[in-house]
């Protein structure tokens, strides 16, 4: 089928209405809330219209910096370990009969059903000292006595890839299926051993497939504000959680909205910069 | 016995048998083509001469030694698959030298032989280039030099021609052979095009229902078919039914065909007599009598359509030889024992 391009402005009418409501539920509060964040703030909660960089400049310190890097370094940690549980899982789920990957399939969905609240909570019972898998240890004999696992970075991180696991296996799902599979036979009829034509075959030609899932994931896991609290320390916190903070608790709206902002804008050079990167490996 | 030999080799699929106790030896350097329509099970024996299935009995071996355990990536061969699965993210060198890389070998090494193969295939200069930026004949091409990049003992191909358009595939056949013929490997293609195999190989397997029905040389399966089914699958046939009169003799439709005579206490059998053996004649004279329905002319060959026995008979004649008959006419079918094939039943 040849597609023409529109060529009357009617053309364009399916576009109105998804274009329309972009507009309206999120480059207008996307504007806003960049509006918000250079006005002043009064103390007691309220905030009068200005343009000052005193929210802007409160963030350039070492505590908002360094909660800024923690968060980036802890969705970069969450995606590769997502990619690298979801990759050779999936490739195996792809392998299995029909009726067993509908089974897989509808079990993981389940997982996106549980809220944020519950899987913290499940994952605070499961790593404590009183109920946990550590108990288990114990009776295994690896262990002297139980001991708490959380909180802890481990923790935090434990949830979160949980969390996004489920996502990472069906965005790499269709990909997967679709990748002809005489590809890895004839890898195999090359001279290459199952595994290494995971490594050297599989994995190169999904590479596309791969960047965009890292980078989904790294979004998803960028804002990601109550598993960091219920099974970290603050010094786990993510800025996310500041977010929160200042907003709801501290009632700092013009504050909060200079440190999404920022969030947002970090967010969007680094996805840059790997789809960049990514680019100039294809051409080399 | 040096070569690849099949023995007993079964594959089943729950309750389906897809190749069903197949007996085959492959002598080295010779080119067999597993012929046969589709779910014959062509493609899963040669499935399992690659290691891809494991047969569910039997056992394939490799100048005597049993490989039937041994997986695909030790088994030393070279295959090409109808999709040609070349690796999307290598180029032709890359995709070319993989086998090698995988291997070990050394950089200069591997590029010395990436081109050799280059050359053979006749693509010089293509190492660099992109996979999907060559047309679909090159990419054949460059399929069958990764495949035997590491100079394997079996070379598989997996209908590696039927991507192609009617003419390249005719030029490619011809030069499958060719290139077969030079490097002297043992091959083993499967392929549903019987033009094909009688093009390229040595021997021709003939197979239906996961079992082998025929394996001869192309020119004696086309003249000797061992069944009706090979007979009728093999070119265009006329199957005749022949019956044993009471003195013994064989005849066809109530006329007694000298000089030919049917397995010993057999009193039916079926014959096939290629359309190009048929001869027309006047009517009478001993000949079998028949009417003309229909007169097809090719320019290059002549089909006239004869009624006969209250079945069509086909005979096909050059311009040369023209049999001067119009529809309706009354003619004669001449039959010599020589041209009847008597099928197993």
């Amino acid at each position: 089928m040849k597609r023409e391009p529109p060529q009357s402005i009617a053309d364009y009418g399916p576009l109105f209405f998804p274009a329309g409501m972009l507009l309206i539920f999120f480059v207008v509060p996307f504007g806003t809330m960049i509006a918000v964040s250079f006005f002043q703030r009064q103390e007691g909660g309220f905030y009068t219209p200005a343009f000052v960089f005193t929210n802007y400049e409160r963030f350039l310190s070492a505590f908002f910096g360094g909660v800024l890097g923690f968060s980036l370094i802890l969705a970069v940690t969450v995606a590769i370990c997502c990619v690298v549980l979801a990759l050779p899982f999936t490739y195996l789920l792809s392998t299995l009969s029909r009726r067993l990957q509908v089974i897989w399939l509808v079990g993981l969905l389940s997982v996106l059903s549980l809220s944020e609240v519950i899987i913290g909570f499940a994952w605070s019972t499961l790593l404590s000292r009183t109920a946990g898998l550590s108990n288990l240890l114990v009776k295994v004999g690896l262990l002297d006595q139980p001991v708490a696992l959380f909180p802890s970075f481990g923790a935090v991180l434990t949830g979160m890839v949980y969390q996004a696991l489920p996502y990472t296996v069906l965005v790499l799902y269709p990909a997967i299926v679709r990748l002809d599979p005489t590809l890895m036979e004839a890898a195999r009829t090359l001279g290459s051993s199952p595994i290494r034509a995971f490594f050297n075959v599989l994995v190169p030609a999904l590479r596309n497939t791969i960047m965009a899932t890292l980078i989904m994931v790294f979004i998803f896991a960028l804002g990601s504000y109550l598993l960091p609290q219920i099974l970290g320390r603050p010094q786990h916190w993510t800025l996310s959680v500041l977010i929160t903070d200042q907003a709801i608790y501290q009632s700092n709206m013009p504050f909060a909205a200079a440190m999404a902002v920022f969030l947002v804008l970090v967010t969007l050079g680094l996805v840059a910069l790997t789809l960049l990167i990514g680019r100039k490996g294809e051409k080399a | 016995m040096s070569g690849l030999v099949l023995n007993n080799v079964t594959k089943q699929f729950g309750a389906f048998t897809a190749v069903d106790k197949v007996q085959l030896a492959v002598p080295h350097g010779t080119f067999v083509c597993l012929l046969g329509p589709s779910g014959c099970g062509k493609t899963t024996l040669l499935r399992m001469i690659a290691g891809l299935e494991d047969p569910t009995a039997g056992a394939i071996l490799l100048d005597g030694t049993d490989i039937t355990g041994v997986p695909t990536h030790k088994r030393n061969l070279g295959m090409v698959f109808q999709s040609l699965a070349l690796f999307p993210h290598l180029s032709v060198g890359e995709n070319i030298a993989y086998p090698l890389r995988i291997r070990g070998a050394p950089r200069e090494e591997q590029k010395k032989r990436v081109d050799e193969l280059l050359a053979l295939i006749h693509l010089p200069g293509y190492g660099d280039r992109p996979v999907s930026k060559l047309s679909g004949g090159q990419r054949q091409r460059v399929a069958i030099a990764r495949a035997l990049a590491l100079s394997p003992k079996i070379f598989l191909l997996d209908e590696p021609l039927s991507a192609l358009d009617a003419k390249l595939r005719e030029a490619m056949q011809v030069e499958l052979r060719q290139l077969q013929q030079k490097l002297g490997i043992t091959t083993i293609v499967v392929t549903h095009d019987q033009r094909e195999a009688m093009t390229m190989a040595d021997t021709v397997v003939v197979m239906n229902g996961g079992h082998i029905r025929q394996a001869a040389s192309p020119i004696e399966i086309y003249r000797k078919p061992a069944d009706t089914f090979v007979a009728d699958f093999i070119g265009s046939t006329n199957l005749i039914e022949t019956e044993a009169d009471n003195t013994g003799a064989a005849t066809i439709f109530g006329h007694r065909v000298t000089g030919l005579s049917l397995p010993a206490g057999a009193r039916t059998a079926t014959i096939s007599v290629r359309p190009e053996d048929v001869h027309l004649t006047a009517p009478g004279n001993g000949a079998i009598d028949g009417t003309v329905t229909f007169v097809r002319d090719l320019g290059g060959t002549i089909e006239t359509f004869v009624e006969a026995g209250g079945q069509q008979i086909i005979a096909v004649s050059t311009p040369r030889e023209r049999p001067d008959v119009v529809a309706g006419q009354a003619v004669g079918i001449a039959l010599s024992p020589e041209v009847c094939v008597v099928l197993k039943q």
